[in-house]
């Protein structure tokens, strides 16, 4: 059969074409930040200056910086998150009230970042700056944890609308098994569909913690650049992708661009490491169906 | 039937691929720096209407207008630093400078009341090294004396991006102020002792506007444009000026080198602004290379010559400071140098 020759064959290129793609990205990454590695060797992650004028690179605080934005992200975002997907996967699972909500949540995953970026500079900023005057710190309005803030609304979408299918798709015998035994809703949804779902709902997470990770726009504009390295939650700092995105239009420097994208090769790096621990802990929090 | 859709769709296959060829050929192609991309795109729409030439110029920046112009994909690069002696002699042919108009960068502010701030060159520098920290610190109602300065903390701004305002301003901090020029330097991107940094110049101008007590740098056609306070700077004459077309200009009417590869801050003119820089295209002298056609070559030129001469007139209604007539002078000299086979393309 001719169609189905042609079929396999197309099916594997593509296959394979995806997997090549990854290893050339990655390799000219290495490639080009090769005179950067060189000369810093681990330093690049231990220090905690960047200054383009005496050349002397390194990378640890945008490493933290994005790291703490989005995990404070995912922190924030983690019962907003919990409570759309139950509502929406237990509650309101059917009908137009759900088609309604989810279609709203949608939304909220299609404006563009630099519309997150603009809003929380032109209503967040304020209201931050009100609570660090009451607390006391220098009152920038701008910094990590407003950034960790916008993120965090930013990612609920992707989190919740995977969290409401989890539930969503846990058998109904096990619902009304639990319910058949006298259990209210609640302890229903806390003690089986929840912990039925926990590994859909961790790698719903997980996908939120990658969009938070890779965000640039919306975190340059609230974060506040500041290559220090970031002193509190409240401080000004700055993150791997918004550092990249700062430098690389001007660069002229054959050396300065390669520790920028050393930069950029730390973030893939980082990326990959949380992507590969993520499946781990899916497949070992994961319900064996013999259950 | 078939057939004929087969006919169809090939015959739209090569329009699609002869078009843009076409177009493209005929384009001039330049690519570089973002800071006078808005005079830029008005001179070359007049100059369309004008010549029908067609100029696609991609604002990516100085940086990258740099590295086009060295690597050939462009017709003439754009930048707002000339580049260094060393890295000019490392590129294969000669290359050539021409200024287009003058920059300058205002130091902008949110304080309450909003009057007009005088800053001398060692607060300027102080405040952005971090060491004044109040508004009302004394070293500045010093030259401030009728202002009532508020007790606030002093938030500085600054560009996150590598950007050539940046430059200017650090390379004038740095004439100026030896502990800046040991701390700091200058450069388009450098490690700020202090302070919050915006992206580009709307993302400083928003932090300016956003955070009351803050300090930050604009180049002078955006501060214009926010309608944000402008301090005056102390020049190398001890007076206070106010970034204005005017007085940039003076910054630029000095004797100048040849090829105005020259920094013009902290200008020892006696009314001219202190942070002042001229912005360049950026081509080769001679113009046949990489199969270039003599065509190609003179509607560049042709271009150029038109922007030093009609082009200037575009520049002050848009907040852009001419050329003045020294530097004007030189800028066509400049031009009048380049060849094609080693004859020159231009005759006027």
């Amino acid at each position: 059969m001719l169609g189905e020759k042609t079929l396999k064959i197309f099916v594997f290129i593509s296959a394979a074409s995806v997997l090549l793609l990854l290893f050339v990205f990655a390799s000219t990454l290495l490639w080009k930040s090769l005179p950067s590695i060189r000369v810093f060797g681990y330093k690049f992650l231990t220090g905690t200056t960047w200054d383009p004028i005496s050349e002397s690179f390194s990378a640890l605080p945008f490493l933290v910086g994005t790291l703490v934005t989005s995990f404070l992200a995912l922190l924030i975002s983690f019962p907003f998150s919990l409570a759309i997907g139950v509502v929406l996967g237990e509650y309101f699972n059917t009908g137009v009230w759900s088609y309604f909500f989810r279609s709203l949540i949608e939304l909220l995953a299609g404006i563009p970042s630099v519309v997150y970026g603009f809003w929380g500079l032109s209503f967040l900023v304020p209201r931050v700056r009100d609570l660090q005057v009451k607390f006391g710190v220098m009152p920038y309005g701008v910094g990590i944890f407003t950034s960790a803030l916008v993120l965090a609304i930013m990612i609920i979408p992707f989190s919740a609308l995977m969290l409401r299918e989890m539930i969503y798709l846990v058998p109904k015998k096990y619902k009304e098994a639990a319910l058949a035994l006298g259990a209210t809703r609640f302890e229903m949804i806390w003690k089986v569909a929840l912990p039925y779902a926990r590994s859909g709902i961790f790698a719903g997470f997980m996908l939120a913690l990658g969009r938070a990770m890779g965000e640039t726009m919306a975190v340059t504009m609230v974060i506040g650049n500041s290559n220090d390295f970031p002193r509190s939650i409240f401080s000004p700092g700055n993150t791997m992708s918004s550092l990249v995105a700062n430098e690389f239009a001007e660069v002229s420097d054959n050396f300065y661009l390669s520790t920028i994208i050393q930069v950029a090769l730390l973030l893939f790096l980082v990326t990959i490491f949380i992507n590969i621990i993520s499946k781990y802990i899916t497949r070992k929090l994961s319900v064996r169906s013999s259950l | 039937m078939k057939r004929s859709k087969i006919t169809i769709f090939l015959s739209l296959l090569a329009f699609l691929y002869v078009c843009p060829q076409k177009g493209f050929s005929d384009d001039i192609l330049g690519a570089g720096a973002s800071f006078p991309y808005p005079l830029y795109s008005k001179m070359f729409h007049e100059y369309r209407k004008k010549k029908g030439k067609k100029v696609n110029y991609q604002a990516i920046g100085s940086g990258g207008g740099q590295r086009q112009i060295v690597n050939q994909t462009v017709d003439f690069g754009a930048t707002d630093n000339f580049i260094a002696e060393k890295n000019l002699k490392q590129i294969k042919r000669p290359l050539l400078h021409v200024p287009t108009c003058l920059g300058a960068v205002a130091v902008v502010y949110n304080i309450p009341g909003q009057s007009q701030l005088n800053l001398t060159q060692e607060n300027l520098a102080d405040i952005f090294l971090g060491k004044i920290k109040k508004w009302n610190d004394p070293r500045l109602s010093a030259s401030n004396p009728k202002l009532a300065l508020p007790n606030l903390d002093i938030v500085v701004v600054h560009r996150a991006d590598s950007s050539g305002t940046s430059f200017v301003f650090t390379d004038f901090l740095s004439k100026v102020n030896a502990n800046w020029l040991k701390k700091v330097g200058r450069g388009k991107s450098v490690r700020w002792p202090v302070g919050l940094g915006g992206k580009k110049n709307a993302g400083v101008a928003s932090y300016v506007t956003q955070v009351l007590g803050s300090i930050g740098y604009l180049e002078l056609a955006y501060a214009l444009g926010a309608k944000l306070p402008q301090a005056r700077i102390e020049n190398k004459s001890g007076n206070f000026i106010k970034p204005t077309v005017l007085c940039t200009a003076l910054a630029g009417d000095l004797d100048i080198p040849d090829d105005t590869r020259v920094s013009l801050t902290n200008s020892p003119a006696l009314n001219a602004y202190p942070m002042a820089s001229f912005t360049w295209l950026l081509l080769y002298k001679e113009q046949k290379y990489a199969n270039r056609t003599k065509e190609a070559a003179k509607s560049l030129v042709d271009l150029i010559w038109w922007m030093l001469n009609e082009g200037q007139e575009i520049a002050e209604p848009l907040h852009y400071v001419p050329l003045p007539e020294k530097a004007l002078e030189k800028a066509k000299n400049i031009l009048r140098s380049v060849t094609y086979d080693d004859k020159p393309l231009l005759t006027v």
